[in-house]
């Protein structure tokens, strides 16, 4: 049953990277259109990411909720060194949310608009910046469980220039799945032709911060290289994800919506599964060599059995209704003869 | 901490009572083909979005904020009460994926399949509401699990989820959150008829709401009794807390009102009805209830906030039950009366009194617990986590929630402010 709570676990952060991150995309990429540009891009964004985005964050509770249930441990562990990142990634979250709430639920259409979009646009990029972080700073043995001064204990456990290159590595990450997604909901040639430029300057954007996480690992002394090539499954993963790269690059030009996204999204899988692939089971690692691993800091067998069962349970309600949510409303645009 | 409780509270009540309201009027308009009904749904769904996305938002920092303010308490107690935690997570989801059909749904739908979500999300709304209140319950009454030599071992978490409380908890605070909402919602649309402004459309939303809230204040006193029988049988401590009750009697009196003076272990000024309290909290007249001085004097939980709070519960309680009947008099005989200006002013000034009296039961039961953070098993000292300077997250996580309770309340106004232009369609037809 560990095994299929670990699959949840990894399935709901990849969604949470895919959906979650074209959704902070969306804004990061405001921030980067030239004001001409912005009402168009926003108002495109909006219709897209409308329907689906209350549910983006449920991703992420589910991920809370698999750690502090099933593995208390790692859990703790990560809210006790992390919690400054983790603080500046909620107040993101908080202000993304409401800022969000007021944009499009805001009975008054005025200047208020100029208070909150800037919030908004802001709190997007916080947020995937130190999602990064903390991520980055659980897998890189920064975690000092021994520390004894306060600077050592919860600074330094995510202040490092890998942490904060992976962070920035995030960012791009989903500035990039949004150009891709917003390319499939362009309605007429100029706006297709303004979303394949952003979304082409992006791709140099992430290989760029890509090649920024591998100076800074290189720099830190951490053996990221080591980590990704160093079997079989990594490799093949990075290698699965730069072709469907350069494939990416060649359809920009076509019109393949459909196609993009899936590539798209195909890429994001395959750099989490490398990521992830050479550590499991261990999820952080400590300073010292340490490492807290998903198998030997599980709950107690009733705990695991019944978490497992909510999942699969819950799962059969969820997907289909979300499946069907998203198509539905894909289905009505194309049926009003917009494609 | 718990001041994040208490906003989110407040958020979530809402959240998960407007959407009934909503399909409600839905209803109505679907089957009288009334625009005034539409136009209130509308308007409604809004606010639920509003309440939904700021409930998902502080929902989302609640499950972080656990962690990393009581780390301790999490990675002993996470294990044992997650479960209802994931089925709330499955709940709310399906929450969400409705919420998105709803609000979007307009026209793209079938009318009543469009309803039918609306129905759904109310439904795992309630749902995810009575899941948190079970995890909460089993805090006070812990279940599930063997404390052995500090460790916590053979885990049920099934046998957790359904604790003794949760039952009791889960149904005061579903009938509270019709309670509190209903009032607030019939209050402020009162207000707008009182001022005269569209009064059409806020006289049906006053309807609808006023309809939900009366009902359920009429339940709440009886809900109010089993919650108050399984306290003084789990929980002495908090009973005799909220009572002021220091000394063990049989055939104790009720104490109404009162200073409560730990020191000399008396109440001043108070109320009181004799044999009262032993007949609410056993069932009989001479039964027999535990006092303060039963209970070591290290686990007392502070006597007076406690006091303090369930007299302002049971205080508003009542006056909300007052006006509910005065209400349903109004409706059943006197047609005069509940069109009346008094019997709309009484709305308006009850406006904020469900949301006290939450607040205040929600004091109830949280101080009264301490000074544990799993009754009987953890103190809330021992859960905090080792991170120094941890009062400034406090500080920042409250300062949060201040601001988002006021933005929340500047939208709702600016909604209401709204309603004219946006929301009125009988505006120009209706000479009212």
């Amino acid at each position: 049953m560990v095994y299929v709570v670990i699959i949840f676990l990894w399935t709901a952060i990849l969604l949470y990277i895919l959906l979650g991150g074209a959704d902070f995309g969306a804004g990061i990429i405001e921030l980067f259109t030239s004001r001409a540009n912005r009402p168009r891009m926003r108002k495109k964004m909006y219709e897209a990411i409308g329907p689906v985005w209350e549910a983006n964050h449920m991703w992420l509770i589910i991920v809370i909720v698999i750690l502090f249930v099933g593995f208390p441990k790692i859990y703790t562990t990560v809210s006790i060194y992390l919690h400054i990142p983790l603080v500046c990634m909620l107040m993101g979250i908080i202000a993304r949310g409401t800022a969000f709430v007021f944009r499009n639920y805001d009975a008054v259409k005025d200047d208020m608009q100029k208070v909150y979009t800037p919030i908004f646009v802001i709190s997007s990029v916080i947020t995937p910046f130190f999602l990064g972080i903390i991520a980055a700073s659980a897998v890189s043995g920064q975690i000092d469980l021994q520390a004894q001064s306060f600077v050592s204990a919860y600074i330094l456990s995510w202040l490092s220039w890998f942490s904060l290159s992976v962070g920035l590595f995030t960012v791009t990450i989903c500035a990039y799945l949004a150009t891709i997604f917003i390319i499939g909901e362009a309605e007429n040639e100029s706006d297709r032709q303004l979303f394949t430029r952003k979304a082409r300057r992006t791709i140099f954007i992430v290989m760029a911060a890509g090649g920024l996480v591998f100076l800074a690992a290189h720099a830190e002394g951490i053996p990221l290289l080591h980590w990704i090539f160093s079997d079989v499954p990594g490799i093949i993963g990075i290698i699965l994800a730069t072709i469907s790269l350069v494939i990416t690059f060649v359809l920009l030009n076509r019109n393949k919506p459909v196609m993009l996204r899936l590539l798209a999204g195909f890429q994001v899988t395959m750099i989490l599964f490398a990521a992830t692939y050479s550590h499991f089971p261990d999820i952080i690692l400590l300073k010292g060599g340490d490492n807290l691993s998903l198998l030997t800091h599980q709950g107690q067998f009733k705990t695991m059995e019944t978490l497992g069962y909510a999942l699969l349970i819950g799962s059969i309600f969820i997907l289909p209704a979300l499946v069907y949510l998203i198509y539905s409303f894909q289905q009505k645009k194309g049926s009003k003869g917009v494609h | 901490m718990a001041f994040s409780l208490g906003f989110h509270i407040v958020f979530s009540c809402i959240g998960m009572v407007m959407p009934f309201f909503m399909c409600t009027a839905h209803y109505l308009w679907l089957k009288r083909k009334k625009a005034v009904y539409l136009d209130v749904t509308k308007a409604w769904s809004k606010g639920v979005a509003i309440f939904f996305a700021t409930g998902a938002v502080s929902g989302t920092v609640l499950s972080f904020e656990l962690g990393l303010l009581w780390p301790k308490f999490m990675e002993h107690a996470g294990p044992i009460f997650g479960m209802p935690f994931s089925l709330e997570g499955t709940a709310f989801f399906i929450e969400a994926i409705a919420l998105g059909f709803y609000l979007y749904g307009w026209n793209r739908f079938h009318p009543w399949f469009h309803w039918f979500t609306g129905v759904i999300v109310g439904i795992s709304g309630l749902l995810s509401g009575i899941l948190v209140v079970a995890a909460n319950a089993w805090m006070n009454s812990p279940a599930g699990f063997d404390f052995i030599g500090g460790q916590y071992l053979n885990i049920d978490p099934m046998k957790a989820m359904f604790n003794e409380a949760w039952f009791s908890q889960a149904l005061h605070m579903c009938v509270a959150a019709f309670v509190s909402t209903g009032f607030a919602v019939a209050g402020v649309h009162a207000l707008m008829i009182l001022k005269g402004q569209n009064v059409q459309f806020h006289r049906k939303a006053f309807q609808i709401a006023a309809i939900f809230s009366t009902v359920a204040a009429c339940l709440q006193p009886i809900s109010g009794d089993i919650s108050a029988k399984d306290v003084a049988h789990r929980q002495p401590a908090k009973l005799a807390a909220m009572e002021a009750h220091f000394h063990t009697e049989k055939g104790a009196g009720l104490i109404i009102g009162g200073i409560p003076d730990t020191a000399t272990q008396t109440v001043k000024y108070a109320l009181k009805i004799p044999k009262a309290l032993s007949f609410m909290a056993t069932g009989d007249f001479n039964g027999e209830v535990k006092g303060l001085d039963s209970i070591p004097k290290e686990d007392h939980p502070p006597v007076a906030v406690v006091h303090y709070a369930f007299q302002i519960m049971v205080g508003l309680g009542m006056a909300m039950l007052g006006i509910a009947v005065v209400y349903f008099i109004a409706l059943l005989k006197k047609r005069t009366w509940y069109e009346s200006k008094w019997m709309l002013k009484l709305f308006v000034l009850a406006t904020p009194m469900g949301f006290l009296a939450l607040e205040a039961g929600w004091t109830v039961t949280e101080v009264g617990r301490q000074p544990w953070i799993i009754y009987g098993v953890m103190r809330t000292a021992s859960a905090v986590t080792p991170m120094p300077g941890i009062a400034y997250s406090f500080y920042l996580f409250t300062a949060v929630y201040i601001s988002l309770a006021i933005i929340v309340s500047l939208l709702l106004f600016r909604q209401i402010k709204m309603v004219d232009k946006l929301y009125d369609s009988s505006t120009d037809k209706n000479t009212k």
